[in-house]
């Protein structure tokens, strides 16, 4: 982590993740990330998406601190979440003890509780993780992305292993958290409509780089009917090569 | 268990719950039914002489000579000897597999310098051991020990390798990003998770204790359960060798009752433990 720099001041600076030529390849193959660019600013929802195997976890894990930048820059915050598909519960912990894993002081057990009340989970705090069903587990891993507070979160497809139904719901509880916290937000989808749901600006990963950066205008809550959604769906789908006959 | 009295429907439903639990009973008893008449037909094969007693005692012969053993003090002393060989060499093998495992489960370096020589020593049947260890130890309390020592070292090592190694790599990356120190990942995310592999290495330990055991106190001992049994061949006294029997298979299957209540105790977190240990 050594290769994370402090934002360089001037223009760059007011930004909460700034990303600067960051190059990415494993062993001798072709770079996944080549020379990437990304700023997203404090209390902003960027949404990425791109094809299978495009480098959007390969992103994800550079700037959440688990790969080291080899080549390029990236300032982050020091407070950063990460909520990844499966929700890495440990599974000998109890739901409450998971969520403050690694946090130290007396109120322990008090913040998990309040955090895990603020994701609708307030009734199962002393169960164990492996009775939880999908949609449970996801919000105790949100809860745990929360309660440290976060300058920016992480979010590798939180939802996709999730029924319909429940996707909706942790949309919305997503989105709730996300008002009332106000941090950067870099959420992970291969679900155009997700995006647009919650965005402020979609981007989208292709060949090692930001092809497309479409900012989402529209007003909060959004209707898939409005017009401009629709609009915003076809230009998302092209730019993934996806074309509507 | 469901015969209270219910509406009316649901008592339709319960019925054939009932007749499901009285053909369980069924079967509960029918699983003695064997054993009972297998003792019922030795002690006839005895008493009628169609077994000598030379060979072997008949059952009420044992229960017998068993309850005088227990008064006059040769069982107790002897068994407890036997106990604390046991216990011992068991608490031994604990330590130094637990701590081998954490060594080279925990470090690469330790992995090349513990584990390879482990492996090529396991493959050596431990009881072959025993002439090497009386030359070495002499005929006191250490070359005992030391065999149930050595027999159960292994399997605690190798299961506790064997889980700490295969410790999920999401989690530990999860224990990164929630910024876990080295000491907190160990303690909270790998040792929890290598748990169960040691409560299986454990139980392996255990019974290998009590056969290593039985060769170290009939091969030289002045006690001990062993000891007891040896000592009664020269007399021609089947009776003292089968309550010897008898209370090496109640000591295995106490040792295995003590494993089972530590896991489920200890492994609480897993929701289909209880039927897993049921039906294994
Ligand atoms: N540890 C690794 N070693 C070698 N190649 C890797 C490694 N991790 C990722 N890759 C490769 O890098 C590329 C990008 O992978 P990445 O996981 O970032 O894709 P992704 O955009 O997240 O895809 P998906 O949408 O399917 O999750 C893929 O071609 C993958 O095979
Ligand atoms: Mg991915």
């Amino acid at each position: 982590m050594s290769d994370v720099r402090r934002a360089p001041s001037g223009a760059t600076a007011g930004q909460a993740v700034i990303v600067e030529g960051l190059t990415k390849r494993f062993g001798n193959g072709p770079a996944v990330l080549d020379r990437l660019d990304l700023a997203i600013a404090p209390g902003e929802f960027v949404a990425l998406l791109g094809h299978s195997g495009s480098g959007k976890s390969t992103l994800l894990r550079t700037l959440c601190g688990l790969d080291d930048v080899t080549e390029g820059t990236v300032s982050r915050p020091s407070e950063v979440s990460v909520v990844f598909q499966e929700s890495r519960l440990l599974p000998w912990k109890r739901v409450w003890q998971n969520v403050v894993l690694g946090q130290d002081g007396a109120d322990r057990r008090a913040r998990a509780e309040a955090v895990l009340r603020e994701v609708g989970l307030g009734h199962r705090i002393d169960a164990w993780p492996l009775t939880l069903s999908g949609g449970e587990a996801q919000r105790a891993a949100l809860a745990r992305a929360l309660v440290r507070e976060p300058a920016f979160l992480l979010l590798d497809e939180p939802f996709a292993a999730l029924d319909a139904l429940t996707r909706l719901k942790m949309q919305q509880l997503v989105s709730d958290l996300w008002v009332r916290h106000r941090c950067a937000v870099l959420l992970v989808t291969h679900d155009v409509d997700e995006a647009l749901l919650l965005a402020d600006r979609a981007v989208v990963l292709e060949r090692g780089r930001i092809r497309t950066d479409l900012p989402i205008t529209l007003d909060r809550p959004r209707r898939h009917a409005d017009p401009t959604f629709e609009r915003l769906r076809a230009t998302l789908l092209e730019s993934l090569g996806v074309h509507d006959a | 268990m469901s015969d209270t009295l219910i509406g009316f429907g649901a008592r339709q439903r319960t019925r054939p719950a009932l007749r499901v639990s009285g053909r369980a009973v069924a079967v509960r008893l029918r699983r003695f039914l064997s054993p009972v008449l297998l003792v019922v037909a030795w002690q006839i094969a005895c008493s009628s002489g169609v077994l000598s007693t030379r060979l072997v005692a008949s059952p009420a012969q044992i229960v017998t000579t068993g309850w005088s053993l227990l008064h006059d003090g040769t069982l107790p002393t002897n068994l407890s000897v036997s106990l604390i060989r046991a216990v011992s060499g068991l608490a031994i093998a604990l330590v130094v597999g637990v701590s081998l495992a954490l060594m080279s489960g925990l470090s690469r370096v330790g992995e090349d310098l513990i584990d390879a020589p482990l492996q090529i020593l396991r493959t050596l049947p431990a009881l072959a051991l025993v002439p090497l260890f009386i030359l070495w130890f002499g005929i006191g309390e250490t070359p005992k020990v030391l065999l149930v020592a050595l027999g159960a070292t292994f399997p605690i090592y190798l299961n506790l390798h064997k889980g700490i190694r295969a410790i999920d790599p999401k989690l530990l990356e999860m224990a990164r990003t929630l910024g876990l120190s080295r000491g907190r990942t160990i303690r909270e995310v790998i040792l929890p998770g290598a748990l169960p592999d040691l409560l299986v290495g454990l139980r392996f330990a255990v019974g290998i204790s009590w056969l290593m055991l039985v060769v170290a106190e009939q091969v030289n001992a002045d006690s001990g359960i062993g000891h007891m049994m040896m000592d009664a061949e020269d007399f021609l006294r089947t009776d003292i060798i089968l309550v010897g029997l008898f209370i090496y298979g109640l000591l295995g299957l106490a040792s295995d009752q003590i494993v089972r209540f530590l896991e489920t105790n200890l492994l609480a977190w897993r929701p289909s433990y209880r039927a897993v240990g049921r039906t294994s």
